[in-house]
């Protein structure tokens, strides 16, 4: 019943496991495929061995948290070793970050074999040297990374987008006349910020950090609702879920399937199962027969 | 919430020249031996094991050995000088059974004589065996003593009680003694090495890991263990024999903080 086809990608649910959480390690992958998730996202690597921001790197704040982890990622040589103990239970799609599209085609070349799928970040709204959402907030240079990182893999190439830009439809349509196979949105929203105020110290040690969870799923809802009209790739969509009522928004909004990130705090990573339990008993309830019927609904 | 609250110390002991315990006042709930705090210091943060739990005076404390850049900080602050402090975060020591046996590796007996205080006040007998390279480098004796458990100490320079590893004496004391339990906390080495003893046993065993933690919430994934995946710093960081069994890691490497591994020496 909650089977989807994602790219020619067969996910057992419409359940993935969100990028940056729990995904530096296969055995946290692993763990997240054996919990119920129909897809995993490996938390996102580059180049080289990265150690990211020092602690605190996140905090909780109403509604979910900011963090700023700065990509800390053992480098693709490393992560390679990962990948391959990954044990195939469920597709596994590879994140990656760079600074520009040479990088991003390296990398993505040497996983090609490895995973199902290429995620490509370039929306991380605190990365250093160019990286993250300074490429995905410029459509032209997005575009020129789908392109040539399509040219060098075979497997489907997933764009996350930033929600912190004008028009991120006007993005959606660059990434997809470039050649994406699909749109993951969206990544956490700001940089925001949070301060101590007995101190008035900013918490964070880079200061500012991404927000994620509860709190930023309408935004999520709408970008996915506007991108839906305006692209014909599928799309992916991911902020704040923490039930199946929020997949549900999401579907209808025309998302094809779900990542699910901040809200393993709240309920660890049982959430998937819940998740897939409550999405059969609804579809069950209301006489839905796959997810497919349900995708898009909320538009005439 | 997941936010460090900010808290004057209260005061600080001198524990040996390398280990202070820092004394804060805090309205103890459910703090658990075992379970550590996230310290901040305003310039990083670090997870720490609460070394004391007290629900009388409402106080908690966390002991430090100085080995780096942010304990040094941590250890030139004075008596007054703030820090913040999140948690209590990830699960402690499971207390059980009538007899049991605790050993403590260094400042791994920082969550150890917590649990020693606990256990004790709950009438268990607890017989601790408290290693250290040299004698001034054992910590927390007196308190041992005040809590009514049987102190056994163990120092590689044989300066104090048994000449050796902790874990020659815990092997010669578990064929001595029948204890329910046993829990430890040290160097990985040191666990991996009694944790072999007591699979002969067949007792019932916790053992406190240590591993590069970052949110410390369970998200960052930068602690979780081959080959389960677990998260340390939410299914640990105690994790009984069975447990330990599956985690294919445990003595043999770690991930630093961009991930890599490294071996445990």
């Amino acid at each position: 019943m909650l089977e989807i086809e994602l790219c020619g990608i067969k996910m057992r649910s419409p359940t993935m496991l969100a990028a940056g959480i729990l995904g530096s390690t296969a055995s946290s992958l692993n763990w997240a495929g054996r919990s119920g998730a129909g897809a995993v996202v490996t938390k996102s690597f580059g180049l080289n061995p990265n150690k990211g921001y020092a602690n605190p790197t996140t905090v909780e704040v109403t509604g979910g948290i900011i963090n700023a982890i700065g990509l800390s990622n053992p480098g693709v040589a490393n992560f390679k070793l990962e990948l391959e103990k990954l044990d195939k239970s469920v597709p596994a799609i590879a994140s990656l970050y760079g600074a520009n599209q040479y990088e991003f085609s390296e990398i993505a070349s040497e996983v090609e074999n490895l995973v199902d799928a290429i995620e490509l970040n370039v929306s991380c709204p605190h990365a250093m040297g160019g990286c993250g959402s300074a490429i995905g907030q410029d459509p032209h240079l997005t575009a020129d990374i789908v392109r040539t990182v399509k040219k060098s893999v075979k497997i489907p190439v997933f764009v996350k987008l930033t929600p912190n830009v004008t028009d991120i439809v006007e993005i959606a349509q660059y990434a997809e006349d470039a050649g994406a196979d699909a749109l993951t949105m969206i990544n956490s929203v700001g940089p925001g910020m949070k301060i101590d105020v007995e101190t008035g110290i900013p918490i964070l040690k880079n200061r500012f950090g991404g927000l994620s969870g509860p709190a930023i799923k309408p935004i999520a809802i709408r970008c996915v609702f506007d991108v839906f009209e305006s692209i014909d790739i599928p799309i992916i969509g991911v902020g704040g879920i923490r039930d199946h009522n929020d997949v549900l928004e999401f579907l209808y909004a025309g998302a094809r399937c779900v990542q699910i990130g901040t809200s393993i705090m709240y309920e660890g990573m049982d959430i998937f199962t819940k998740i897939n339990n409550g999405l059969r008993r609804f579809m069950d309830e209301k006489g839905y027969g796959s997810v497919d019927e349900i995708i898009g609904i909320s538009h005439d | 919430m997941n936010v460090p609250k900010i808290v004057k110390i209260k005061q600080i002991i001198n524990e040996s020249p390398t280990v202070k315990t820092f004394i804060f006042d805090w309205t103890v709930k459910d703090e658990i031996p075992g379970q550590f705090m996230m310290v901040w210091n305003f310039n990083n943060e670090k997870p720490m094991s609460i070394s004391l739990i007290d629900p009388v005076k409402n106080e908690i404390g966390i002991s430090i050995r100085n080995i780096g850049e942010f304990t040094n900080q941590v250890h030139n602050l004075r008596e007054g000088d703030e820090l913040g402090l999140r948690g209590p975060y990830g699960r402690g020591f499971h207390i059980a059974g009538s007899k049991i046996l605790a050993v403590g590796g260094g400042i791994g007996m920082a969550p150890v004589i917590a649990f020693c205080e606990e256990a004790t006040r709950m009438g268990i007998d607890v017989h601790i065996i408290s290693a250290a390279t040299t004698s001034n480098e054992l910590i927390f004796s007196s308190r041992i003593d005040k809590s009514g458990a049987k102190l056994l100490t163990c120092t590689d320079d044989g300066t104090s009680g048994f000449c050796g590893f902790g874990t020659d004496l815990a092997e010669k004391t578990l064929s001595e003694t029948d204890y329910d339990m046993i829990v430890s906390c040290g160097p990985e080495v040191m666990m991996k090495k009694l944790f072999d003893i007591v699979e002969n046993y067949r007792i019932p065993a916790q053992f406190s890991m240590e591993r590069y933690m970052k949110c410390g919430m369970g998200l960052c994934g930068q602690c979780c263990v081959d080959n389960v995946g677990w998260r340390v710093c939410v299914e640990g960081p105690v994790f009984w024999t069975d447990e330990l069994r599956m985690i294919s890691e445990f003595g043999k490497y770690r991930r630093d903080s961009s991930g890599v591994k490294h071996k445990i020496p």
